[in-house]
Formats: structure tokens, C-alpha cells, sequence
């Protein structure tokens, strides 16, 4: 019934070496992402949606990273296992991906010309000239006005907006089936980031491709996808349509990122904050990583760690008292 | 209201050179005829993009530089006239600053308890007793453990550096603490925290904030009245209610349009186009009006006075002229 996911993620834990021995910053994280689908992923620091990210294309140092568990399946292969050449066909030409900071992913010293051509010449074999020739098509595509001048000029000289739109267009070049936009617009200011959302927004829709969207900020995400995966503590603790995860959340995390949001409208009496702090990635907690900060922890929640269970159709949560039925009311 | 406030800033100029063209040193005029004031336990919100001039303000305000037009005085002292050091000097002890980046405001190598305790060393007069005291009266006042004082900022998260930053700075028990940015490298369940310590520290001890901050949510948390700067110029002040629910000048309007909210069913308006103008070569009359959807004809060439447009509201838009009410009515609906 339903077409097979573009990308499907089952059960990926990845751990680094620290001095301690392996800590382990994501585990059994599983989802799909559809042709063309939208996706939000939302949480604060080290919830391990990066580390998700750079999974997906095996970009972690080798040697000090480990999949302990999981398959990343596209297109018949599994990219965690995939040989090397394999994977550097699908790194910018199937899958692309833009970071968080323009300035460090861009060559000082090259000019965005080289930069997009790289790309170009790379996975479609393209000429010098007609590598040019597309750069400037591209730099269009991204609203950069002026592109056959902005071609030649180099990072320094291009604000922090332009250089996240060469960025995109980057990764836009060899019309990837999925970008992963890694919180892109966090370092830059909110009226320019509305702009780069709304490129985002028109792209995707233009050139048809899947998003995934990584960021801390749910406003982000509630106005730019229709999947939302909450991740907390290196876990999976929700995923639901947008509209059903904003208008109803389960998972009492949820809750509280949502209640701690500081809003622009409605009681600006004191804010709300989730007691205590995000346990490090070696803390010993029993069960549910969030217990020790949640209200409504119950005995069976320091038991074990609860599995993600599907609610309803779509909507995956995991809370042990909230997805018992009847639990989440 | 002046004359109980604790900050008046009046015509702050503030200018950097940035190099030299044709022999003539390139000047980028950062603040331009910048006036504000804060009265005692009121917090202004400071907001603005990058490059709006909100960082520069607050380093003015605590002394850091000295602007190049214009006059600051604080608690009654001016610290950009001639007196300025000995004015600068008297009340330092009373003014604070709490930075964005809680791990470089702490030296990693000094005990936390130490670098708490450097503020109280360096005004001197206190009993090694009497002064570790202090130091565990301040810890229990930004709500972390005694035994922090022994221990290292490593040890500490982000949110928890900056209530050591911030215990720091009531060390000496200071009137006014420039708050910049202060919780923009935290999570958003730790801002919370962090932002309520600040409110309740205010109504203890009748603090007075200037809190310099891009994020729009966060400043209607705390303040008590809002400027927005824009290109170095204050283009609106109002009490925070009215300038939320009813901005005034279209760059106000435009930044809390472009904040994302947390309602996937909101339909946004159109999304505000270009980028703030380069400081070098700001385009003249108004420095909004490149970007501004409601620019006329006059926007372009004469340069809009910060002016009353209702009690205790300030804006400085062309719209709210006298002269020019006819547009008033035909621009504010949008």
C-alpha cells in the first residue's frame, strides 16, 4: 500500500570513544523518510539529532565512532556498511546536506564559483564553462541577486544569509532526492532566517526532494514540517504529524519544550521550565531517560526503558504510562 | 521619570574605524543619537539583529568604550564628560556585566569559588571568613549546591556557568547589570531557569537590567519596556505590552512577523526582503526604508525623528508624523 521510504533508519545506536570507554550518544533510532517528505527533527543539545544526521552518510571520524547497532537502507544499500566509494557517489548528489555555520563549510579561499562547480564536475562530469554556467543558474534559483557577479567573489565578502544560499545551492546542484538541513538558520538573524526558510519551503516543492530539518527551535519546525521526530537524550521519544504533535502532544517532553517555549502572544507571566537538566550521555539513569525531570513518572517507568509504541496511526511515543491505552487522556 | 532614573543615555554616537580609503580613515558609524533611559528596578530590552549596534550600547554602559558623541550617565554620573574616570570609578562597583558565552567569562582554571570571590578581593576590606561566607551566600542565591565553590567551571553545564557568572556579578551588590545576550547559547529548558533567576534576583534586590538580546520571545519574558534598534538607530521604545501587540514602526512589525511560532496553523504574512545596510554607506533619510513595505517618497531623503506617538511611546517613522496623518491611517491597518 504505502511506497517503500526513500531512506529508512532501524535501530541505529552510534557510540564515540571517550576516556571512559564508549559512551553511546543515539540509541535504536528508527524512522523513515517518504520521497519528498518534510520532516522536522526537534531537541536540545546532545538529544543526538546531529549525530543522527551525520550518521546517514557515515561522516563521523573513523576510528573514534561505532555503530553498535542499525541499518541506514537506501536505495538497496545499507550506508552504515556500504564501501567507501559507494557512499561518496550518494554524498552530494543523492543525499546532500547544509550545516549549521556558512562560513567554516565554505573554502576561504576559493570562489563560490569553485566552489559549486566542485559538485558539478565531480558527480556529472560537467565542463569548466558549463559548470560555470549552471553555478550562475543556481545562484538564481537561491535568489541571489546579481548571480553572474556574486559567481566570482569569494565567502569573505558575502553576509552570513548569502553564504547559507550558496550553501544551498550546493547541495541543490546534482538535484539531490534528500537535503539534511542541519539547524540552518541558527546563526542567522530571524528576519533572514524566515527568508532562508521560505527558500527552503519553495525549493523542496520546486525540485521535489525530501527535507529533513534539524533544529532546537519548534517554532522553527512548526512552521516548516509536516513530520516531527522529538528526540531527548539521545532517543526517539515522539513522532507525529506536525498539526497532531503541536495541537496534542504525548510524551511529557514534548510538553515541557513546548510550555518552556517563550511565546509572543498570550501570559507573559513567568516562564515555564523543565526541572533539573539533560543527563550527560554516561549519566546511569534507570528507564526512561526523562524520569528523573518528569511530573508524571510513575513506578513503571524506572522498570525498564519504554519502547516506542505507535498510539494511532502515525503518531509513535515513548512514554510507558502515556501509551498504555486509555494513557494518554 | 527622568528624574529617578538610574541610566540616561542621550545622542550616543559611536564610531569604529574600519581602515583607510584615499588617505581618509573609513569610519562606520555603529550608534547614531541613541537615547534611552532606565529607571531603578525596570529592565529595557534591548532588541536588534546582527550589526544593529545593541552590543556597543551595553559596552558604553559599563564603561568599555567611550563613545565618540554623545552622553551616558549612570546613577546621577556622567561617564563620558570630562570627569568621566573618577565619575567611571565611584560607580563601578554598582555595574555589572553578564555575557553571552558563560564558558569564556570563566577563567577554566580557577576554582569556581574564586572566580565568585575576585569581584570581593579586588574592592578588598573583607575577612577571608566573612569572605567565603559571601561566596556561599551568592552560590544559594542563584540556586546552586554550597560545595560548588571548590569545584571547577568544567564541571559545570551551560545553564549552571551562567548562574556562576551571574553570582559574580551580585558579588559587590550592584545597582545595574548589562545583561547581553545572556541565555541566546542555552537551551530553550534552560533559558527558562535562567531568565526567572534574573526576575526574581530584580524583585530581591530592585535591580535595574539593560538586556540585549536578537530573540524577540525571550525580551517580552523579562523587560519591562522594549527599543528596537535598528542599523545603529532606535527606530521604536514602548512599553513591552503595547509594542507587542501593537508594533508601531514597520521594522518592529517585520521582526515579530518573521519570529517562527510554535502553530503550525498560523499563515504568515509575506516575508520581509534584503539585509541590513552596510554601516559604511548607510542609505540616507531613513535606514529602513530600503526594506520597508510602507516607504514614501520623503523616506528616502529626510531622516525620521525619534518622537511621541501616544504616552510613553516612541517611534521614529515618517508615518507618525503630524504631517503626514494621512498615511498614518492609510498604512498602520497592513
Amino acid at each position: 500500500m504505502t511506497p517503500a521510504p526513500l531512506v529508512s533508519i532501524d535501530d541505529l545506536t552510534v557510540q564515540f570513544r571517550t576516556d571512559r570507554g564508549w559512551t553511546t550518544a543515539v540509541e535504536g533510532v528508527s524512522f523513515d523518510i517518504g520521497e519528498g517528505d518534510c520532516l522536522g527533527v526537534v531537541g536540545e543539545s546532545g538529544s543526538g539529532k546531529s549525530v543522527t544526521a551525520l550518521s546517514m552518510l557515515r561522516l563521523h571520524a573513523r576510528g573514534t565512532s561505532r555503530f553498535a547497532s542499525g541499518v541506514v537502507r537506501y536505495a538497496g544499500k545499507d550506508l552504515l556498511r556500504a564501501p567507501e566509494g559507494d557512499l561518496r557517489a550518494i554524498r552530494g548528489r543523492d543525499i546532500a546536506m547544509v550545516f549549521q555555520d556558512p562560513m567554516s563549510s565554505l573554502n576561504p579561499v576559493l570562489t563560490i564559483c569553485d566552489q559549486i562547480s566542485e559538485t558539478l564536475r565531480l558527480h556529472q562530469g560537467m565542463s569548466r564553462a558549463a559548470a560555470r554556467g549552471r553555478a550562475i543558474e543556481l545562484l538564481d534559483l537561491v535568489r541571489i541577486a546579481d548571480a553572474a557577479r556574486r559567481v566570482d567573489e569569494y565567502p569573505h565578502r558575502l553576509s552570513g544569509g548569502m553564504r547559507q544560499r550558496v550553501m544551498i545551492a550546493i547541495a541543490i546542484a546534482c538535484r539531490p532526492r534528500l537535503l539534511i538541513a542541519d539547524e540552518p538558520t541558527t546563526a542567522l538573524d530571524v528576519t533572514i532566517q524566515a527568508q532562508i526558510l521560505e527558500l527552503l519551503r519553495d525549493l523542496r516543492a520546486e525540485l521535489g526532494m525530501a527535507v529533513m530539518l534539524i533544529s532546537h527551535d519548534l517554532g522553527v519546525i512548526a512552521e516548516f514540517a509536516k513530520r516531527v521526530i522529538v528526540m531527548y537524550a539521545g532517543r526517539v521519544v515522539e513522532d507525529a504529524p506536525v498539526d497532531v504533535l503541536f495541537r496534542r502532544p504525548v510524551h511529557p517532553y514534548t510538553e515541557g519544550l513546548m510550555a518552556s517555549m517563550p511565546s509572543l502572544e498570550g501570559d507573559a507571566a513567568k516562564l515555564y521550565s523543565i526541572p533539573g537538566r539533560i543527563p550527560d550521555p554516561d549519566e546511569a539513569i534507570a528507564g526512561c531517560r526523562f524520569g528523573p525531570r518528569c511530573a508524571h513518572a510513575e513506578p513503571i517507568c524506572r522498570a525498564a526503558m519504554p519502547e516506542l509504541v505507535a498510539i494511532e496511526e502515525n503518531h509513535r511515543v515513548r512514554c510507558a504510562p502515556r501509551s498504555r491505552p486509555g494513557g494518554a487522556g | 521619570m527622568a528624574a529617578n532614573a538610574l541610566v540616561e543615555v542621550r545622542d550616543l554616537d559611536m564610531a569604529f574605524a574600519t581602515g583607510r580609503a584615499g588617505g581618509k580613515p573609513m569610519m562606520q558609524q555603529v550608534l547614531h543619537k541613541v537615547s534611552f533611559e532606565i529607571g531603578k528596578g525596570e529592565t529595557l530590552g534591548l532588541v536588534g539583529e546582527s550589526g544593529s549596534g545593541k552590543s556597543t550600547a551595553g559596552r558604553i554602559l559599563v564603561g568599555l568604550y567611550q563613545p565618540t558623541g554623545g552622553s551616558v550617565r549612570l546613577f546621577g554620573r556622567d561617564i563620558t564628560g570630562p570627569d568621566r574616570r573618577s565619575n567611571l570609578a565611584a560607580v563601578r562597583a554598582r555595574l555589572q556585566f553578564v555575557f553571552q558565552d558563560p564558558h569564556a567569562a570563566l577563567n577554566p582554571r580557577m576554582r569556581v569559588g574564586e572566580s565568585i570571590a575576585e569581584p570581593i578581593d579586588i574592592a578588598g576590606g573583607r575577612s577571608r571568613r566573612d569572605r567565603s561566607d559571601r561566596v556561599r551566600e551568592l552560590l544559594e542565591m542563584v540556586g546552586l549546591p554550597r560545595d560548588s565553590a571548590e569545584r571547577f567551571p568544567h564541571e559545570f553545564s551551560g545553564g549552571q556557568r551562567q548562574r556562576i557568572v551571574i553570582a559574580r556579578a551580585l558579588a559587590l551588590q550592584p545597582g545595574f547589570i548589562v545583561c547581553d545576550e545572556p541565555v541566546s547559547a542555552l537551551d530553550v529548558s534552560m533559558q527558562a531557569q535562567i531568565v526567572n533567576l534574573l526576575m526574581d534576583l530584580q524583585a530581591k534586590f530592585g535591580l535595574s537590567y539593560l538586556f540585549i538580546a536578537h530573540d524577540l520571545a525571550v525580551v517580552r519574558a523579562i523587560a519591562h519596556r522594549v527599543a528596537v534598534l535598528y542599523a545603529g538607530s532606535i527606530v521604536e521604545v514602548a512599553p513591552k505590552a503595547e509594542i507587542y501587540a501593537q508594533p508601531q514602526h514597520p521594522y518592529t512589525r517585520a521582526l515579530l512577523d518573521a519570529v517562527p511560532r510554535a502553530d503550525p496553523f498560523r499563515v504568515r504574512g509575506p516575508v520581509i526582503t534584503g539585509e541590513v545596510p552596510s554601516l559604511m554607506a548607510p542609505p540616507p533619510g531613513c535606514r529602513f526604508h530600503t526594506r520597508c513595505p510602507s516607504a514614501m517618497g520623503r523616506c528616502s531623503v529626510d531622516v525620521p525623528r525619534l518622537r511621541e506617538t501616544l504616552p510613553g511611546r516612541r517611534t521614529s517613522c515618517h508615518l507618525y508624523e503630524p504631517a503626514s496623518s494621512m498615511e498614518l491611517s492609510d498604512h498602520v491597518e497592513h
